[in-house]
């Protein structure tokens, strides 16, 4: 292969792994949260806030981390919200997620005016591994621009797919998220918590989102603008249908995702494309995520396709005891 | 008190529910090492005080024994603690997992990781041991109902349950598989187990039963000696009269054709066929029974009818009129579906959406259709909360579901509220269904009494055709002879009836001809004849008519 062409497209990958990346995370936390049986759409919210959060303590304390904590912890806090509405008062879950979205936004761009103008903040480190470059032949054009120096968040998602997967799928704790999502009434019958599990979950899925917020905010773009996070919490929504509530499949949907959102940019470098000379189709490029978030929340909203798509049979019902033919 | 002669003893229990007194005051014991039915009417509240001795609902009066000790449950966990272990009437079990994994849902072993291989051979050495035969890696949703239960009995086993209750475990088993449960239930019994078991089928309760505890409207009323007992003592005890177990009825006189299918196929819901160009005649003023091993096509063939299910091949003729892959108008009057304006077919998904939530996708295509059925079919699915009723509507609503498009009830845009609820009492007063009242969600209601409740619907709307499945399934004696009552009226009021049941009885004392099917086909007709049910059992089996002669 031409080299020009090969850069290209490493570097297309490259981007789709940085950007992706708070994509994964936020997917990873919301397809938890929705295997236990809770629908929460306000991942953008929480993202948000997990943002603003992250960046404020970390400019406080000058310590990232400390950051990626606050955010964790912001996004899973906001998100009891929805588990109140959903598990407790068993209302009804897509507006309690519509709400959680409004509140997250309207809080973060309230207490976020006084960070917008700060450009320095203490960021997450990057990971450098110089042993990259030496693997012959794909060592120096492949491996290296992919790998071999990246933030490190970037590492953090390759750990907790697999985590993520075993936790749900071979553990007995998951065993038990599974159950709670699947079919509550069989938890309950052998002393299962439903309720419990549930919040829990939530709070996890929350604070998953959270540090999707936390690792844009602190080193993917590390800023704070208001409303960052551009619709990228309806992404990880979509995502979810996408991925068909696994893990795996989450992973290629992310980066896919983080890709696209910059082609765009890439395409309108290619001179004997069509998107060079015209930037007007470069809008409706950028339109693509968008319009699949907008279809496959359409597709999600009818039942009887997501039961195709292998969604949690208990997906978004509350659990009441003792209720004949639930 | 003797030390210990009881395994379990509940005195004075009362729960009551909004608007119901659900156990009264009742006295029950259990020896150990027996098998003790309870029987009762629907809505007796044998599953009431069962969830009691479960931890599930808690007491509002009275104590729970065991071993003498008084105990007291607030979750199913600390009664599994105390070796009580219940198989519900709708199984608990998790469809998307593994029997090894419903096997250990909540308990306390494994801690953290999972070794798959170890645990499966764990599992297949129990049932190995107490003869329950299933696949531990096998996922529940494809096993078949009497496996399901198979993984039920063996869970609450392995999670060493003493005293093991039933909830109508049989109400959905074949003969076959019946026989097999006793089996099992005996060597259970022979270990040191101690059984409590509730059904309907009087039978099975004197064949397998050494005490039989009758509970009426919440109270006890009797206990008896199982091999002291007979099949009417029981069910005068239960229903407090006489019961007719075989319906009398006058010979049939058919009149035209009310259904007719031809050449009909179709596909499950896992897209495998389930009918092969299967036709069919239901005469006027007869019944038609379908026997058959439930699984060979018999519920499709019924959603086909009724149109939720698209054919791929094939006609539906009700009435002289096509139907096929038009869903069922809810008893729309021909004058009112001529015109298929729009308004019409925007009220009719109004009105069915909420019922057939679950089926959305099977629904078929040509479900617009300006045509629709008209022509009076009712239907009575085997699925009696997700397609048969809408569980959380009162009992005015579900009752009207298929009148309030038109009058009296429906006035124009509005509905007649208050005619609507006269009529709802009238019906559930006529129809005997036991409720507080016609405003309680149609959820709360005990099997039988849900099941009468859409006969209601169904009868009431004066259909031509009646398509049953499975109509009594889960009912007590009394509601049984009520309901075959029912239809035995209808058809000789001249209504075509199809009658889809597993139950030999019921196809033999209510059908005028027996069409046995498996796999999707017809095997061949059998008038309905004791003398017969050999026969019948052959075909079931898969042998066709002229084999069964031949031999
Ligand atoms: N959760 C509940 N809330 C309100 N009422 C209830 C509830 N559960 C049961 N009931 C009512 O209590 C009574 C007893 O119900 P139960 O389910 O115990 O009857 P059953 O004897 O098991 O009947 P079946 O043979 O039909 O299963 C019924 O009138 C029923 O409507
Ligand atoms: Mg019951």
């Amino acid at each position: 292969m031409e080299l020009a062409s090969l850069v290209f497209i490493v570097n297309i990958i490259g981007a789709g792994l940085r950007t992706g990346t708070p994509l994964l995370f936020a997917t990873l936390g919301e397809i938890i949260t929705e295997r236990s049986g809770v629908l929460n759409l306000g991942v953008e919210g929480m993202m948000l806030a997990g943002a603003l959060a992250g960046f404020a303590v970390s400019y406080g304390t000058g310590n990232p981390w400390f950051g990626v904590m606050a955010g964790m912890l912001a996004g899973g806090t906001l998100s009891l919200l929805n588990g109140l509405v959903a598990i407790t008062l068993r209302g009804d879950q897509v507006v309690s997620g519509l709400a959680l979205t409004f509140v997250g936004r309207g809080l973060t761009s309230v207490l976020g005016v006084a960070y917008v103008q700060i450009r320095e903040v203490p960021r997450l480190p990057t990971v450098r591994l110089p042993f990259m470059y030496d693997v012959p032949l794909i060592g120096p054009n492949i491996l290296w621009p992919l790998f071999g120096e990246q933030n490190i968040v970037l590492y953090l998602g390759f750990l907790l797919v697999p985590a993520v997967w075993f936790w749900v799928e071979r553990t007995r704790p998951g065993l038990h998220l599974r159950a709670v999502g699947e079919k509550p009434a069989a938890a309950d019958a052998v002393g299962i918590n439903v309720a419990a599990q549930r919040y829990l979950y939530v709070f996890v899925g929350g604070a998953f989102a959270g540090l999707a917020g936390a690792s844009l905010s602190l080193a993917i773009t590390p800023l704070w603008i208001d409303d960052m996070t551009a619709g990228q919490g309806w992404i990880a929504v979509g995502l979810v249908i996408f991925a068909g509530w696994n893990p795996w499949r989450a992973v290629l949907g992310a980066y896919i995702f983080g890709a696209l959102r910059r082609l765009p940019l890439d395409l309108q470098a290619v001179g004997w494309l069509p998107f060079a000379s015209n930037p007007i189709l470069g809008v409706w490029l950028e339109m693509i995520p968008y319009l699949f978030t907008i279809v496959a929340l359409i597709f999600s909203s009818r039942e009887a396709i997501r039961k195709r798509l292998g969604a949690p049979a208990a997906l978004g019902i509350p659990y009441i005891r003792g209720e004949r033919g639930a | 008190m003797s030390e210990s002669q009881f395994a379990f003893e509940m005195r004075g229990i009362t729960k009551r529910f909004p608007g119901v007194l659900a156990n009264d005051n009742v006295d029950f014991a259990v020896r150990e090492g027996e098998i003790h039915a309870l029987l009762g009417e629907n809505g007796a509240g044998k599953s009431t005080l069962m969830n009691m001795l479960n931890g599930l609902y808690r007491p509002d009066e009275g104590q729970i024994f065991i071993k003498d000790q008084a105990v007291r449950f607030s979750s199913p966990r600390e009664a599994i603690n105390h070796g009580i272990g219940m198989v519900h009437q709708h199984f608990m079990l998790v469809p998307t997992q593994s029997v090894a994994e419903n096997l250990i849902l909540g308990q306390s072993a494994p801690r953290f990781y999972i070794n798959y291989s170890e645990l499966e051979a764990q599992v297949a050495e129990l049932s190995e041991k107490f003869g329950l035969a299933v696949d531990p890696r096998a996922k529940i949703w494809q096993l078949s109902v009497g496996e399901q239960q198979r993984v039920e009995v063996l869970k609450m086993l392995y999670q060493g349950a003493k005293i093991l209750i039933m909830d109508e475990p049989t109400a959905v088993l074949t003969p076959q598989e019946v026989t097999d449960l006793f089996d099992t239930l005996r060597s259970m019994t022979a270990s040191g187990h101690t059984i409590v078991f509730i059904s309907h089928k009087l039978d099975e309760v004197v064949a397998i039963a050494d005490r039989v505890t009758v509970l009426q409207r919440g109270r006890v009323t009797a206990t008896v000696e199982g091999k002291d007992t007979t099949k009417a003592e029981l069910a005068r005890l239960m229903v407090g009269r006489e019961v007719l177990f075989r319906i009398q009825k006058a010979p049939a006189q058919p009149g035209a054709e009310a259904l007719v299918i031809e050449n009909i196929s179709c596909e499950n819901d896992r897209g495998l066929p389930a009918l092969r160009n299967l036709s069919l005649t239901v005469r006027a003023g007869e019944v038609v029974g379908i026997a058959g091993v439930a699984g060979n096509g018999q519920t499709e063939l019924a959603e086909v009818i009724a149109g939720l299910r698209a054919a791929t091949e094939g006609r539906v003729i009700v009435q002289g009129q096509e139907v096929t892959g038009k869903r069922v108008a809810a008893g729309e009057q021909s004058e009112a579906s001529k015109g298929g304006s729009w308004d019409i077919q925007v009220s009719l998904d109004i009105g069915d959406s909420s019922i057939n939530l679950s089926k959305g996708d099977e629904r078929p295509e040509k479900q617009a259709a300006p045509i629709m059925v008209s022509e009076g079919l009712a239907y009575i699915p085997a699925d009696r909360t997700g397609v048969g009723s809408s569980p959380n509507l009162s009992l005015i609503d579900n009752l009207i579901l298929k009148a309030y498009r038109r009058p009296p009830i429906g006035k124009g845009w509005r509905i007649d509220l208050s005619l609507a609820r006269e009529q709802a009492e009238k019906l559930v007063e006529q129809f005997n269904v036991m409720t507080p009242n016609v405003d309680t969600p149609a959820r709360l209601l005990s099997g039988g009494n849900l099941q009468k409740l859409i006969l209601a619907r169904e009868i009431s709307s004066r259909p031509k055709v009646i398509i049953a499945v499975y109509p009594v399934r889960g009912l007590d004696v009394g509601a049984i002879e009520a309901i075959h009552q029912m239809l035995i009226d209808e058809r000789n009021r001249g209504t075509a009836i199809l009658l889809i049941s597993e139950d030999l009885d019921e196809l033999l004392s209510l059908s005028d001809r027996i069409v046995v099917v498996f796999e999707g086909q017809i095997m061949g007709e059998v008038p309905p004849e004791d003398e017969r049910v050999d026969e019948i059992g052959l075909m079931m089996a898969g042998t066709r008519v002229e084999a069964v002669h031949a031999s």
